[in-house]
């Protein structure tokens, strides 16, 4: 449970930490929470010659809202946008998907940015923010550039961030009066979702429904069309490609995926 | 009033939870000063041969000492059951995580860099990953053995045995393989001193016994080794005396002349610790419509992983086969197979549980054929308290039991009944979410294991008393329980009371603490001590105050001696009996070996709602009645009886080891190996009833391990139960989500 050896640089701007990446290329990685990354580098899965530390970064903890945007900074804690005021308000679903994320260790130190980036399946963020309509801000030497959800979860922790870009913010049109839940099946309370379902108004994001979160396009498309819920939600499953596990198969997790929608899409319309 | 039966909190809380305990890894003893850290290199394939082993770069590796494998060491090899363990694998390995080579380096970070350049070359063999592999015997771990299978017990059955049953049921239960996972994993800190004895400072349960593997391991006299045990975190079985590694590294400390550290790794020790239950068993049961059983049939398959060390749990099992039942026909057989998976040992309740699990699985699958209810086909044939002292046709002799009684009350409890018609009204209504009710009705023995326990008591110049036992306790409260007895025999308050174990050199005998036996024997022994003490202060004080010893009496509420009738008249406290004794009069070391195994017995009832459309477990409630006799200090009675609880949950809903085909671990992380937490738990409610047993001078029955057994096998026929009515007999535990979706949705083809 030690890591390899590595070099800590700490980061006091993000231009610094810019500047790190930039001199260090990919033998360098940010380090946010750690909640993802330390547990990889202890069980020697990843060893980064250099974790630029992102901690000081106060300027990417934030919540506000701009216009019709609501913007949050990368480096913003699980626990913080669970309990905030605007969020609540304006992006309910995300709010409540973060309280949902692992336990108060984790929602503590783990961030929205690193959660993305990060991109694992069973990430609860990332199929959230699919189905608001999200958007990401990435920064580096080229530049600011916004890249949206739907084409930054290429495959299983794999984004189309370069490894001198930092994920600086995200953004998602204000959600306010649209009906949402999120239904997150697990078998412990701090377990990962085996599969979860995060619906805001019509739209349906699916958690470990594949290698990269999804939406679930055939429901989507049924109930555009005026489909009852139990109709649209037969099609959750349609398009995906869950993993197939001993303890979750790839059919249960199918199943599981109809079942949930189903009950997101009732209590989301309640 | 007396102290004992009220609840006290216990006195080795206020550390443990305000400072931290003192456990092996935080010990900065003089001794190991300069000590080198240790880990091992441990095989990551279940079945190869080694084909080399190249120790040359992990050498220069900085701050490597030295790095050791089977060809260095020159001790004879230990031995598992009827094979021969290696101390460090030599030329095969057999499960994942066994230990292939040490690494020593100057400072523990060091250690993961340099394990990883020791190369080892494996040619994989083929693995026996479960039972029906070893059983095929088509692939031997000891190819010497001839088979797999190393122990083999009883069989010989009679082909008549269930004639004269009007229903027969026969069903293959496996009881799965789990995790021990203490809070505190295994480690050892070993310095050799200036007088050529070895101190071993161990997270151990039982320092005596711990002394008696290592020195054999180690080829010397026991007088040559000295154990020590600090705080322990846990042990719930799985750290009963001394598991190989520490013999090694007392040989490595040896062998590099310096003292040696050895902590494991939390995701080292899901593998390289020993794991429990893993067993099959088959159930056979017959008997008449109006539920009266008549014949009942245990086959035990014990899956003993890579080296059977542990071939008492399938007999364990087979003894406790009938459970809490008077059947007139009993008939058992056992085979301890050995699998490329790691070794099993004692886990909470070691060969108990699984024998409950097996007949109170049974008992449903009967009350389920015959269509009656589960508590009435129970009660139909619980052996009646008039019928104790009991022999069971397996040879067990139970002391005493009120088996209708505890089941009665747990039933009137938890309003049993109307949880029925609520059942009902689901299932009428067709509610996706179904209730189930689970029963256990269980008898476990307590003090099994037939060693005797030591117990010394003085009383100090101060008139302070200091207790010595062989127990260990590592989180029971045992040291309270003790302290609590001692207070009430001699009316001295527990601040001025030490209880003391866990050094060799202290205590040079004992038992130790696994078993359930602590208070039973660890107690009785202090208190057969306290009462020797007792009497010989009686004397001291008779001259004291000038009477005859027939005269006068202890007055426990105030700890003083005074003439009979006269209390308020001349008194004599502890230390003055203290002065005036002669050197070691007021000290007295017994060994008590007269108490004979106790059963402690009980019923729990368990409430799941089960959502049948994505088959999730929610555990609603658990009422329990444990009875094990008086209760010394209920506060840690019950304590152990919620430890229990949540632990036998635990395996009836969610923890499992499991291995691949290839014995590759997956659940080898505690991100995939899932124990239970209180979110998870519903609040427990306990029941109480005391009744004593004749085979102690204590009259108390084991705790420890009691709840858990009953626990299983109450969650386990409670999903059953909620899924009846869709045509569900059985499904295996833990009875996780896919599990239960499966068996809803197989029973709907076969229908
Ligand atoms: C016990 C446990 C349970 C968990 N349960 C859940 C759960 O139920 N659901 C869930 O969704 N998650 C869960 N998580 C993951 C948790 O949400 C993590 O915190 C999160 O995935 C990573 O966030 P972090 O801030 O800790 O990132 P880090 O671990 O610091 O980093 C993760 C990755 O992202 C990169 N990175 C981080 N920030 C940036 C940035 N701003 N720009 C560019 N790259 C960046 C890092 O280099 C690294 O590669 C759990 C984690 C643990 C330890």
């Amino acid at each position: 449970m030690i890591p390899a050896q590595f070099r800590y640089q700490r980061a006091n701007t993000v231009e610094e930490a810019l500047a790190a990446l930039a001199e260090h290329g990919d033998e360098a990685k940010p380090l946010a929470g750690g909640h993802s990354l330390l547990p990889l580098m202890k069980l020697r899965l990843a060893a980064p010659e250099v974790l630029v530390d992102l901690a000081p970064l106060d300027e990417l903890r934030f919540v506000r809202l701009d216009g019709d945007t609501v913007r949050i900074g990368a480096l913003t804690r699980h626990h913080d946008l669970h309990g905030d005021g605007v969020l609540r308000e304006h992006a309910p679903l995300l709010a409540h998907v973060a309280g949902e994320v692992g336990d108060q260790q984790v929602r503590h130190r783990g961030t929205i940015g690193g959660s993305l980036v990060h991109a694992d399946p069973a990430a609860d963020l990332a199929a959230a923010l699919l189905a608001c309509d999200g958007t990401l801000v990435a920064r580096g030497p080229r530049g600011e550039r916004e890249i949206p959800a739907t084409e930054f979860f290429l495959g299983p922790f794999t984004t189309p961030l370069e490894p001198d870009e930092l994920l600086t913010e995200v953004r998602l049109p204000r959600q306010t009066g649209r009906g949402w839940a999120f239904e997150k099946f697990t078998r412990r309370a701090i377990d990962w979702a085996i599969v979860g379902v995060a619906v805001c108004g019509q739209s349906v994001g699916l958690v470990n429904m594949a290698g990269t979160p999804l939406r679930a396009s055939a429901t989507e498309r049924a109930l555009a069309s005026g489909a009852p819920i139990a109709e649209a939600a037969e099609l959750a499953a349609e398009g995906t490609s869950p993993v197939d596990e001993p303890h979750a198969t790839a059919e249960y997790r199918r199943h599981l995926a109809r079942v949930l929608t189903a009950r997101a899409l009732e209590a989301a319309a309640a | 009033m007396s102290i004992v039966g009220t609840r006290v909190v216990r006195v080795e809380d206020g550390t443990l939870i305000t400072k931290g305990g003192t456990y092996v890894e935080d010990l900065r003893h003089e001794a190991l000063t300069g000590a080198v850290h240790a880990t091992f290199v441990r095989s990551p394939v279940a079945h190869a041969r080694i084909t080399s082993i190249d120790t040359s770069e992990a050498l220069q590796a900085p701050g490597v000492v030295a790095v050791y494998t089977a060809a260095d060491i020159d001790l004879a090899p230990g031995q598992a059951g009827p094979v021969a363990q290696p101390w460090l694998a030599d030329g095969v390995v057999r499960y994942v995580g066994e230990p292939v080579a040490l690494v020593l380096t100057e400072q523990r970070y060091q250690l993961a860099d340099a394990a990883e350049l020791v190369d080892v070359d494996y040619d994989p063999l083929e693995a026996v990953a479960s039972i029906d592999a070893a059983l095929a015997d088509e692939t031997l771990l000891f190819p010497d053995l001839g088979s797999n299978v190393a122990q083999v017990t009883g069989g010989e059955f009679d082909e008549h045995a269930f004639d004269d049953c009007e229903v027969v049921v026969t069903e293959t239960i496996v009881n799965q393989r789990v995790a021990p996972a203490p809070l505190e994993v295994r480690g050892a800190a070993l310095a050799w001193g200036e007088d050529d004895r070895l101190t071993v400072w161990l997270s151990t349960q039982n320092p005596q016994l711990a002394r008696t593997i290592i020195a054999l391991g180690l080829g010397v006299g026991e007088e040559r080794i000295r154990i020590v045990t600090p705080d322990v975190g846990g042990g719930f079985g799985a750290k009963i005396g001394s598991d190989p590694e520490p013999v090694v590294l007392g040989w490595a400390a040896r062998r590099a002349g310096r003292p040696v550290r050895w902590t494991e790794t939390r995701s080292e020790n899901l593998t390289a610790m020993t794991h429990g239950r893993a067993q099959q068993n088959t159930v056979t049961i017959g008997g008449r419509r109006d539920g009266t059983v008549l014949a009942f049939r245990l086959e035990v398959v014990q899956d003993a992983g890579a080296y059977p060390r542990t071939l008492f749990l399938p007999t364990l099992t087979e003894l406790m086969a009938s459970g809490v039942y008077h059947f007139p026909r009993v008939e058992t057989s056992s085979k301890g197979v050995v699998t490329n998976t790691t070794p099993i040992s004692a886990y909470r309740g070691a060969g108990r549980p699984e024998a409950t699990a097996a007949i109170e699985r049974a008992m449903d699958l009967f009350a389920a054929e015959i269509g009656r209810d589960p508590a009435e086909v129970r009660r139909t044939n619980f052996i009646r308290p008039e019928e104790f002292p009991y022999q069971t046709p397996t040879g067990a002799s139970y002391d005493t039991g009120e088996y209708a009684a505890a089941l009665d009350r747990v039933l009137e409890a938890g309003g049993y009944h109307q949880l029925r018609a609520e059942q009902a009204r689901r299932r009428e209504a067709g509610e996706p979410v179904a209730l189930g009710l689970g029963l256990a009705a269980y008898v476990e023995i307590t003090g099994g294991d037939g060693g005797g326990e030591s117990g010394r008591v003085d009383v100090n110049p101060d008139g302070s008393l200091t207790a010595y036992t062989g127990a260990s306790p590592h989180g029971q409260g045992l040291g309270t329980s003790l302290m609590m007895l001692l207070s009430d025999q001699f009316g001295i308050p527990l601040e001025r009371i030490t209880v003391r174990h866990g050094d060799t050199d202290e205590v040079p005998t004992g038992v130790g603490t696994f078993g359930s036996r602590s208070l039973q024997l660890g107690g009785s022994a202090v208190r057969r001590a306290a009462e020797t003490v007792i009497e010989r202060a009686r004397a001291l004080a008779a001259e004291m105050l000038e009477a005859s010893p027939d005269d006068v009496v202890l007055d426990t509420d105030r700890g003083a001696w005074h003439v009979r009738g006269a209390p308020s008249s001349a008194t004599v406290g502890w230390a003055d009996v203290a002065a005036r004794a002669g050197d070691g009069e007021l000290s007295e070391d017994v060994w008590y070996d007269e108490g004979t195994p106790t059963f402690p017995f009980g019923a729990h009832l368990a409430v799941v709602e089960v959502d049948t459309l994505t088959g999730k477990v929610v555990l609603r409630r658990i009422v329990a009645l444990d009875d094990a006799g008086p209760v010394v200090n209920p506060l840690a009675f019950e304590g152990q009886r919620h430890g229990g609880l949540g632990q036998g949950a635990a395996q009836a809903l969610l923890e499992v080891m499991s291995y691949d085909s290839d014995g590759n671990p997956t659940t080898a992380t505690l991100a995939d190996y899932s124990f239970i937490s209180a979110t998870e738990l519903p609040d427990f409610e306990l029941l109480h009833m005391a009744t004593p047993t004749t085979r102690n001078a204590l009259g108390v029955k084991g705790i420890g391990e009691a709840a858990t057994i009953g626990s299983t096998p109450a969650v386990h026929n409670a999903v059953v139960d909620a899924l009846a009515h869709l045509g569900v007999r059985h499904l295996d535990m833990p009875a996780t989500p896919l599990r239960v979706w499966q068996a809803i949705n197989d029973a709907r083809k076969a229908d």
